[in-house]
């Protein structure tokens, strides 16, 4: 192919050819860290809670007056029961949060009291016997809690449970080689005995800064009697719409001392997942958007300047054509020469692109960047070079002989 | 000649319609993602108290001690027993410790059920540091501090809620079972981010509803709603208890005015660790901090991680429609080379061709500013699908965002134009001539 008097037309177009290449570098070098931040987004949007999402109703209740623990205890059994004879009902319980809901408490677990030597994080959720059946969360090893052991803390009361459950994910990282089952652990001064370990089950945060321990969660045997309540109630299926309508009137007519948000006191599990990761999904839409804008952006300026050159090069190219080129020849030329000026583009570009992803990851905690993105970004500048040069490229194989004879 | 200029440029762009539409919209687009994303950095990122920013500061003192503080630094707040010491000890001009709390209360109508409402126990220096406006009554002073009495605060919003906007100083409200007087109702105050809360709260939201008198809310046990952080096995059991724990609940504020009493302050904390340390209390050398509220921000890494990504990568987006902006304003100049070659065959200067083709750019600029500024309209609208609502409501369109959007489009626009308009006015008037 003809690349050296390519190369020597490029010589007399420095600029141009100079501007085009630095656009699809800089193009690249953004298009492939914006198709892995969609990528990591996608993949947090699209990771199981580890509970049946399907018919789950949640109700933040928060006590009106200043109920001491008593109070709340009988006024939250009184709850329950009413909740559980509302018809539509399946499953109910009381607790402090469940996953995704971005609030809740964390706990240190390890294999001492004192807690100043190796610990772990732990999401703490409050729970009783109903919790696993309601939730779906399917038990892997040992028992659920039985109604006997489910004791009462209130808000500044000591946390010593003599039993807990702990998920998959917490159990291997405390006990690599044997089952969790039996074993014990430290939450607090006392040791927990560990009676049974639950499959997937996410803390409340979806942030990565907790990434690490996404899925370390601890289930205690309490009824947590502070100023709000959780709760967390399974439907009949099909039914939730029905029960989320009803619940919030069944409340205040069993009990008017409360108080359920207008705005977000009743839930489902699917608003819960939606406002978790309201900037997951956003921040895929963006990066989506203006890689999309940019690729056009970029794609347009290709067809522009090299308009501009197809434009300049009328009489050169009418020379070529009276010397004997056929028109294949004029359209592989303006081809091969955005070839080449895509090929140095996108060079540099991927340099840019391993250089730019270092630097998020020094600031954003970001991870590694694939090479997979990088060819996908190579492969898809050179494909938008190429389409984009078609049209004044074929405009230029359509530029006749008799070109070269006229003065202009 | 100016306007000569704009009339030519103006007859130029429209010669050219479909790569003209281009560099509008490359400008358009580039400026308003920027614009989009900028208004939420700003109000994300801004000082909340510009005017007293240096002389507020966070004490910090660190009672974890290594193995349990974080990574060598010392907590972001403090527990009961340091913080009611700091208090004791009236070493700055002024003092406040703040927590949260959430309480219920019952609307004036009979019917009505509880309503739920936000604020935070402070002491009486909390109005006077933080410049907070009243638009009825005051604040309450140290000496009710020390009374422990049943005094609050009330926002605009929440005095409007509940007595519907009237002067209701010197009136009860009774929240969550208890009886307060109402000194004073602020006029609408809510600094963006809220940086007395930034280590506790998200540092965004709705203004708080009232402010309580932080004593009498520790008489009645009432509990914090806010951030809670303890170390170690948990071993209180009971209020009593909990305010003796490690547990760090407490934001305290100081105001020092010189940087002779910031240093005199951190002396103090120094000091007072090292008591503790004496004492027994701590097992660990003195380590303190007391950074101002610019620096505070900052450690709380209060702006969002996408708020500064999403501003980089627009950011990055309008320096690639400014480079493709460069190419095709060459392409548009280059393409007019005979016509030069006759202006300057008829005595313009060099200089006379490069201010029309600036000038030109601009008129550019100016158009893709304005397609800017609709396209930043209508993004506004966006923000929320990437934003907590809490944040999204920040960002706004106002005339200094117009102004920055047509004022960075026309000027990225004229600095790109340099180097093509440069070009354009090295023509070689004979060689064109000749050609033609």
């Amino acid at each position: 192919m003809q690349i050296r008097p390519i190369l020597a037309t490029l010589r007399y177009h420095k600029a141009g050819t100079l501007l085009i290449a630095l656009q699809i570098a800089l193009t690249l070098a953004i298009v492939c860290n914006a198709l892995f931040i969609i990528h990591q987004r996608l993949g947090q949007l699209s990771r199981p809670s580890g509970v049946d999402e399907s018919d789950l109703l949640l109700v933040h209740n928060q006590w009106a007056g200043k109920p001491d623990a008593d109070e709340v205890a009988s006024m939250m059994a009184s709850d329950l029961a009413t909740l559980r004879n509302l018809p539509g009902v399946a499953n109910v319980y009381a607790t402090n949060t469940y996953p995704l809901s971005g609030e809740g408490t964390v706990f240190g677990i390890g294999h001492s009291p004192d807690k100043k030597t190796y610990t772990d994080s732990t999401a703490i959720y409050f729970v009783d016997d109903n919790a696993l059946a309601t939730l779906g969360l399917r038990l892997i090893a040992g028992r659920n809690f039985r109604p006997d052991e489910i004791g009462a803390s209130s808000k500044h009361s000591k946390i010593e449970p003599d039993e807990i459950i702990i998920t998959q994910a917490l159990a291997h990282h405390l006990f690599p080689d044997a089952s969790a089952v039996g074993k014990a652990v430290y939450l607090s001064r006392k040791p927990s005995i560990i009676i049974g370990v639950v499959g997937r089950m996410r803390t409340p945060w979806v942030d990565s800064s907790m990434a690490k321990w996404d899925e370390y969660s601890t289930l205690l045997p309490y009824r947590r009697l502070e100023g709000y309540t959780e709760y967390v109630i399974r439907t009949q299926p099909g039914q939730l719409d029905d029960v989320a309508r009803r619940v919030k009137a069944t409340l205040y007519a069993a009990n008017r001392m409360r108080v359920i948000s207008p705005k977000n006191g009743v839930r489902t599990f699917a608003d819960v997942g939606a406002q978790a990761y309201n900037s997951d999904r956003g921040m895929a839409i963006l990066m989506g958007a203006i890689s999309l804008i940019m690729l056009t952006i970029t794609g347009a300026g290709i067809v522009g300047l090299t308009s501009f050159w197809v434009g300049q090069r009328r009489k050169q190219i009418g020379v070529r054509r009276a010397l004997g080129a056929t028109q294949r020849d004029i359209l592989s030329y303006f081809l091969t020469e955005n070839l080449l000026i895509g090929v140095a583009g996108v060079i540099v570009g991927g340099v840019l692109a391993i250089g730019l992803n270092l630097w998020l990851m020094n600031q954003f905690e970001m991870e590694k960047l694939a090479m997979g993105y990088v060819v996908a970004g190579v492969a898809i500048l050179l494909v938008l070079g190429q389409g984009a040069v078609l049209a004044p490229a074929l405009r230029a194989s359509k530029v006749p002989p008799v070109e070269a004879t006229r003065s202009v | 000649m100016f306007t000569y200029y704009i009339q030519l440029g103006l007859r130029s762009l429209k010669r050219n319609p479909a790569l003209t539409a281009l560099m509008v919209m490359a400008i358009g687009f580039g400026v308003s993602a920027s614009m989009i994303t900028y208004s939420v950095f700003r109000a994300v990122s801004g000082n909340p108290i510009p005017e007293k920013s240096s002389q507020l500061f966070v004490p910090e003192i660190d009672s974890w001690g290594p193995g349990l503080n974080e990574k060598g630094e010392p907590p972001g707040a403090l527990n009961y027993v340091d913080a009611m010491a700091l208090m004791r000890a009236h070493q700055s001009k002024r003092m406040t410790l703040i927590y949260q709390i959430g309480l219920s209360t019952l609307p004036r109508d009979a019917d009505s059920v509880p309503v739920a409402s936000n604020g935070y126990a402070v002491t009486g220096d909390f109005f006077t540091m933080f410049d907070v406006p009243f638009l009825y009554g005051s604040g309450w002073s140290t000496a009710d501090d020390d009374a422990r009495a049943a005094d609050v605060v009330l926002s605009r919003e929440f005095n409007q809620r509940m007595f519907g906007g009237a002067n209701s100083v010197g009136q009860k409200i009774t929240l969550s079972g208890h009886d307060y007087r109402i000194v004073g109702v602020t006029k609408r105050w809510n600094p963006s981010p809220r940086f007395y809360d930034a280590w506790g709260g998200s540092g965004f939201g709705d203004p708080p509803d009232f402010y309580l008198l932080l004593n009498r809310a520790l008489d009645l046990h009432t509990d914090n709603v806010g951030r809670n952080s303890c170390r170690g096995a948990i071993t209180y059991n009971g209020w009593d208890q909990y305010l003796q724990s490690n547990c760090i609940w407490l934001m305290p504020w100081v105001e020092l005015d010189t940087t002779s009493e910031v240093a005199r302050y951190r002396n103090f904390l120094e000091s007072y660790s090292a008591d503790q340390q004496r004492a027994g209390r701590f097992g660990w050398a003195p380590n303190v901090r007391l950074p101002d509220v610019m620096t505070w921000l900052d450690v709380q890494h209060i702006v969002p991680p996408e708020s500064r990504i999403s501003l980089i990568v627009a950011m990055s987006f309008f320096i690639i429609c400014l480079v493709n902006t460069i190419g095709l304003l060459l392409a548009k100049f280059m393409r007019r080379a005979g016509e030069i070659g006759v202006r300057r065959a008829l005595g313009a200067t060099r200089h006379e061709i490069y201010a029309q083709y600036l000038v030109e750019a601009a008129a550019v600029g100016l158009t893709g500013g304005l397609l800017g500024l609709l396209l930043t309209a209508i993004g506004m609208s966006g923000v929320g699908l990437l934003f907590e609502p809490e944040i999204a409501q920040l960002a706004h369109m106002d005339l200094s965002l117009i102004g920055l959007t047509l004022v960075v489009a026309i000027f990225a626009t004229v600095a790109a134009a340099f180097y093509p308009a440069w070009r354009a006015a090295q023509v070689q008037p004979a060689w064109q001539l000749k050609s033609n």
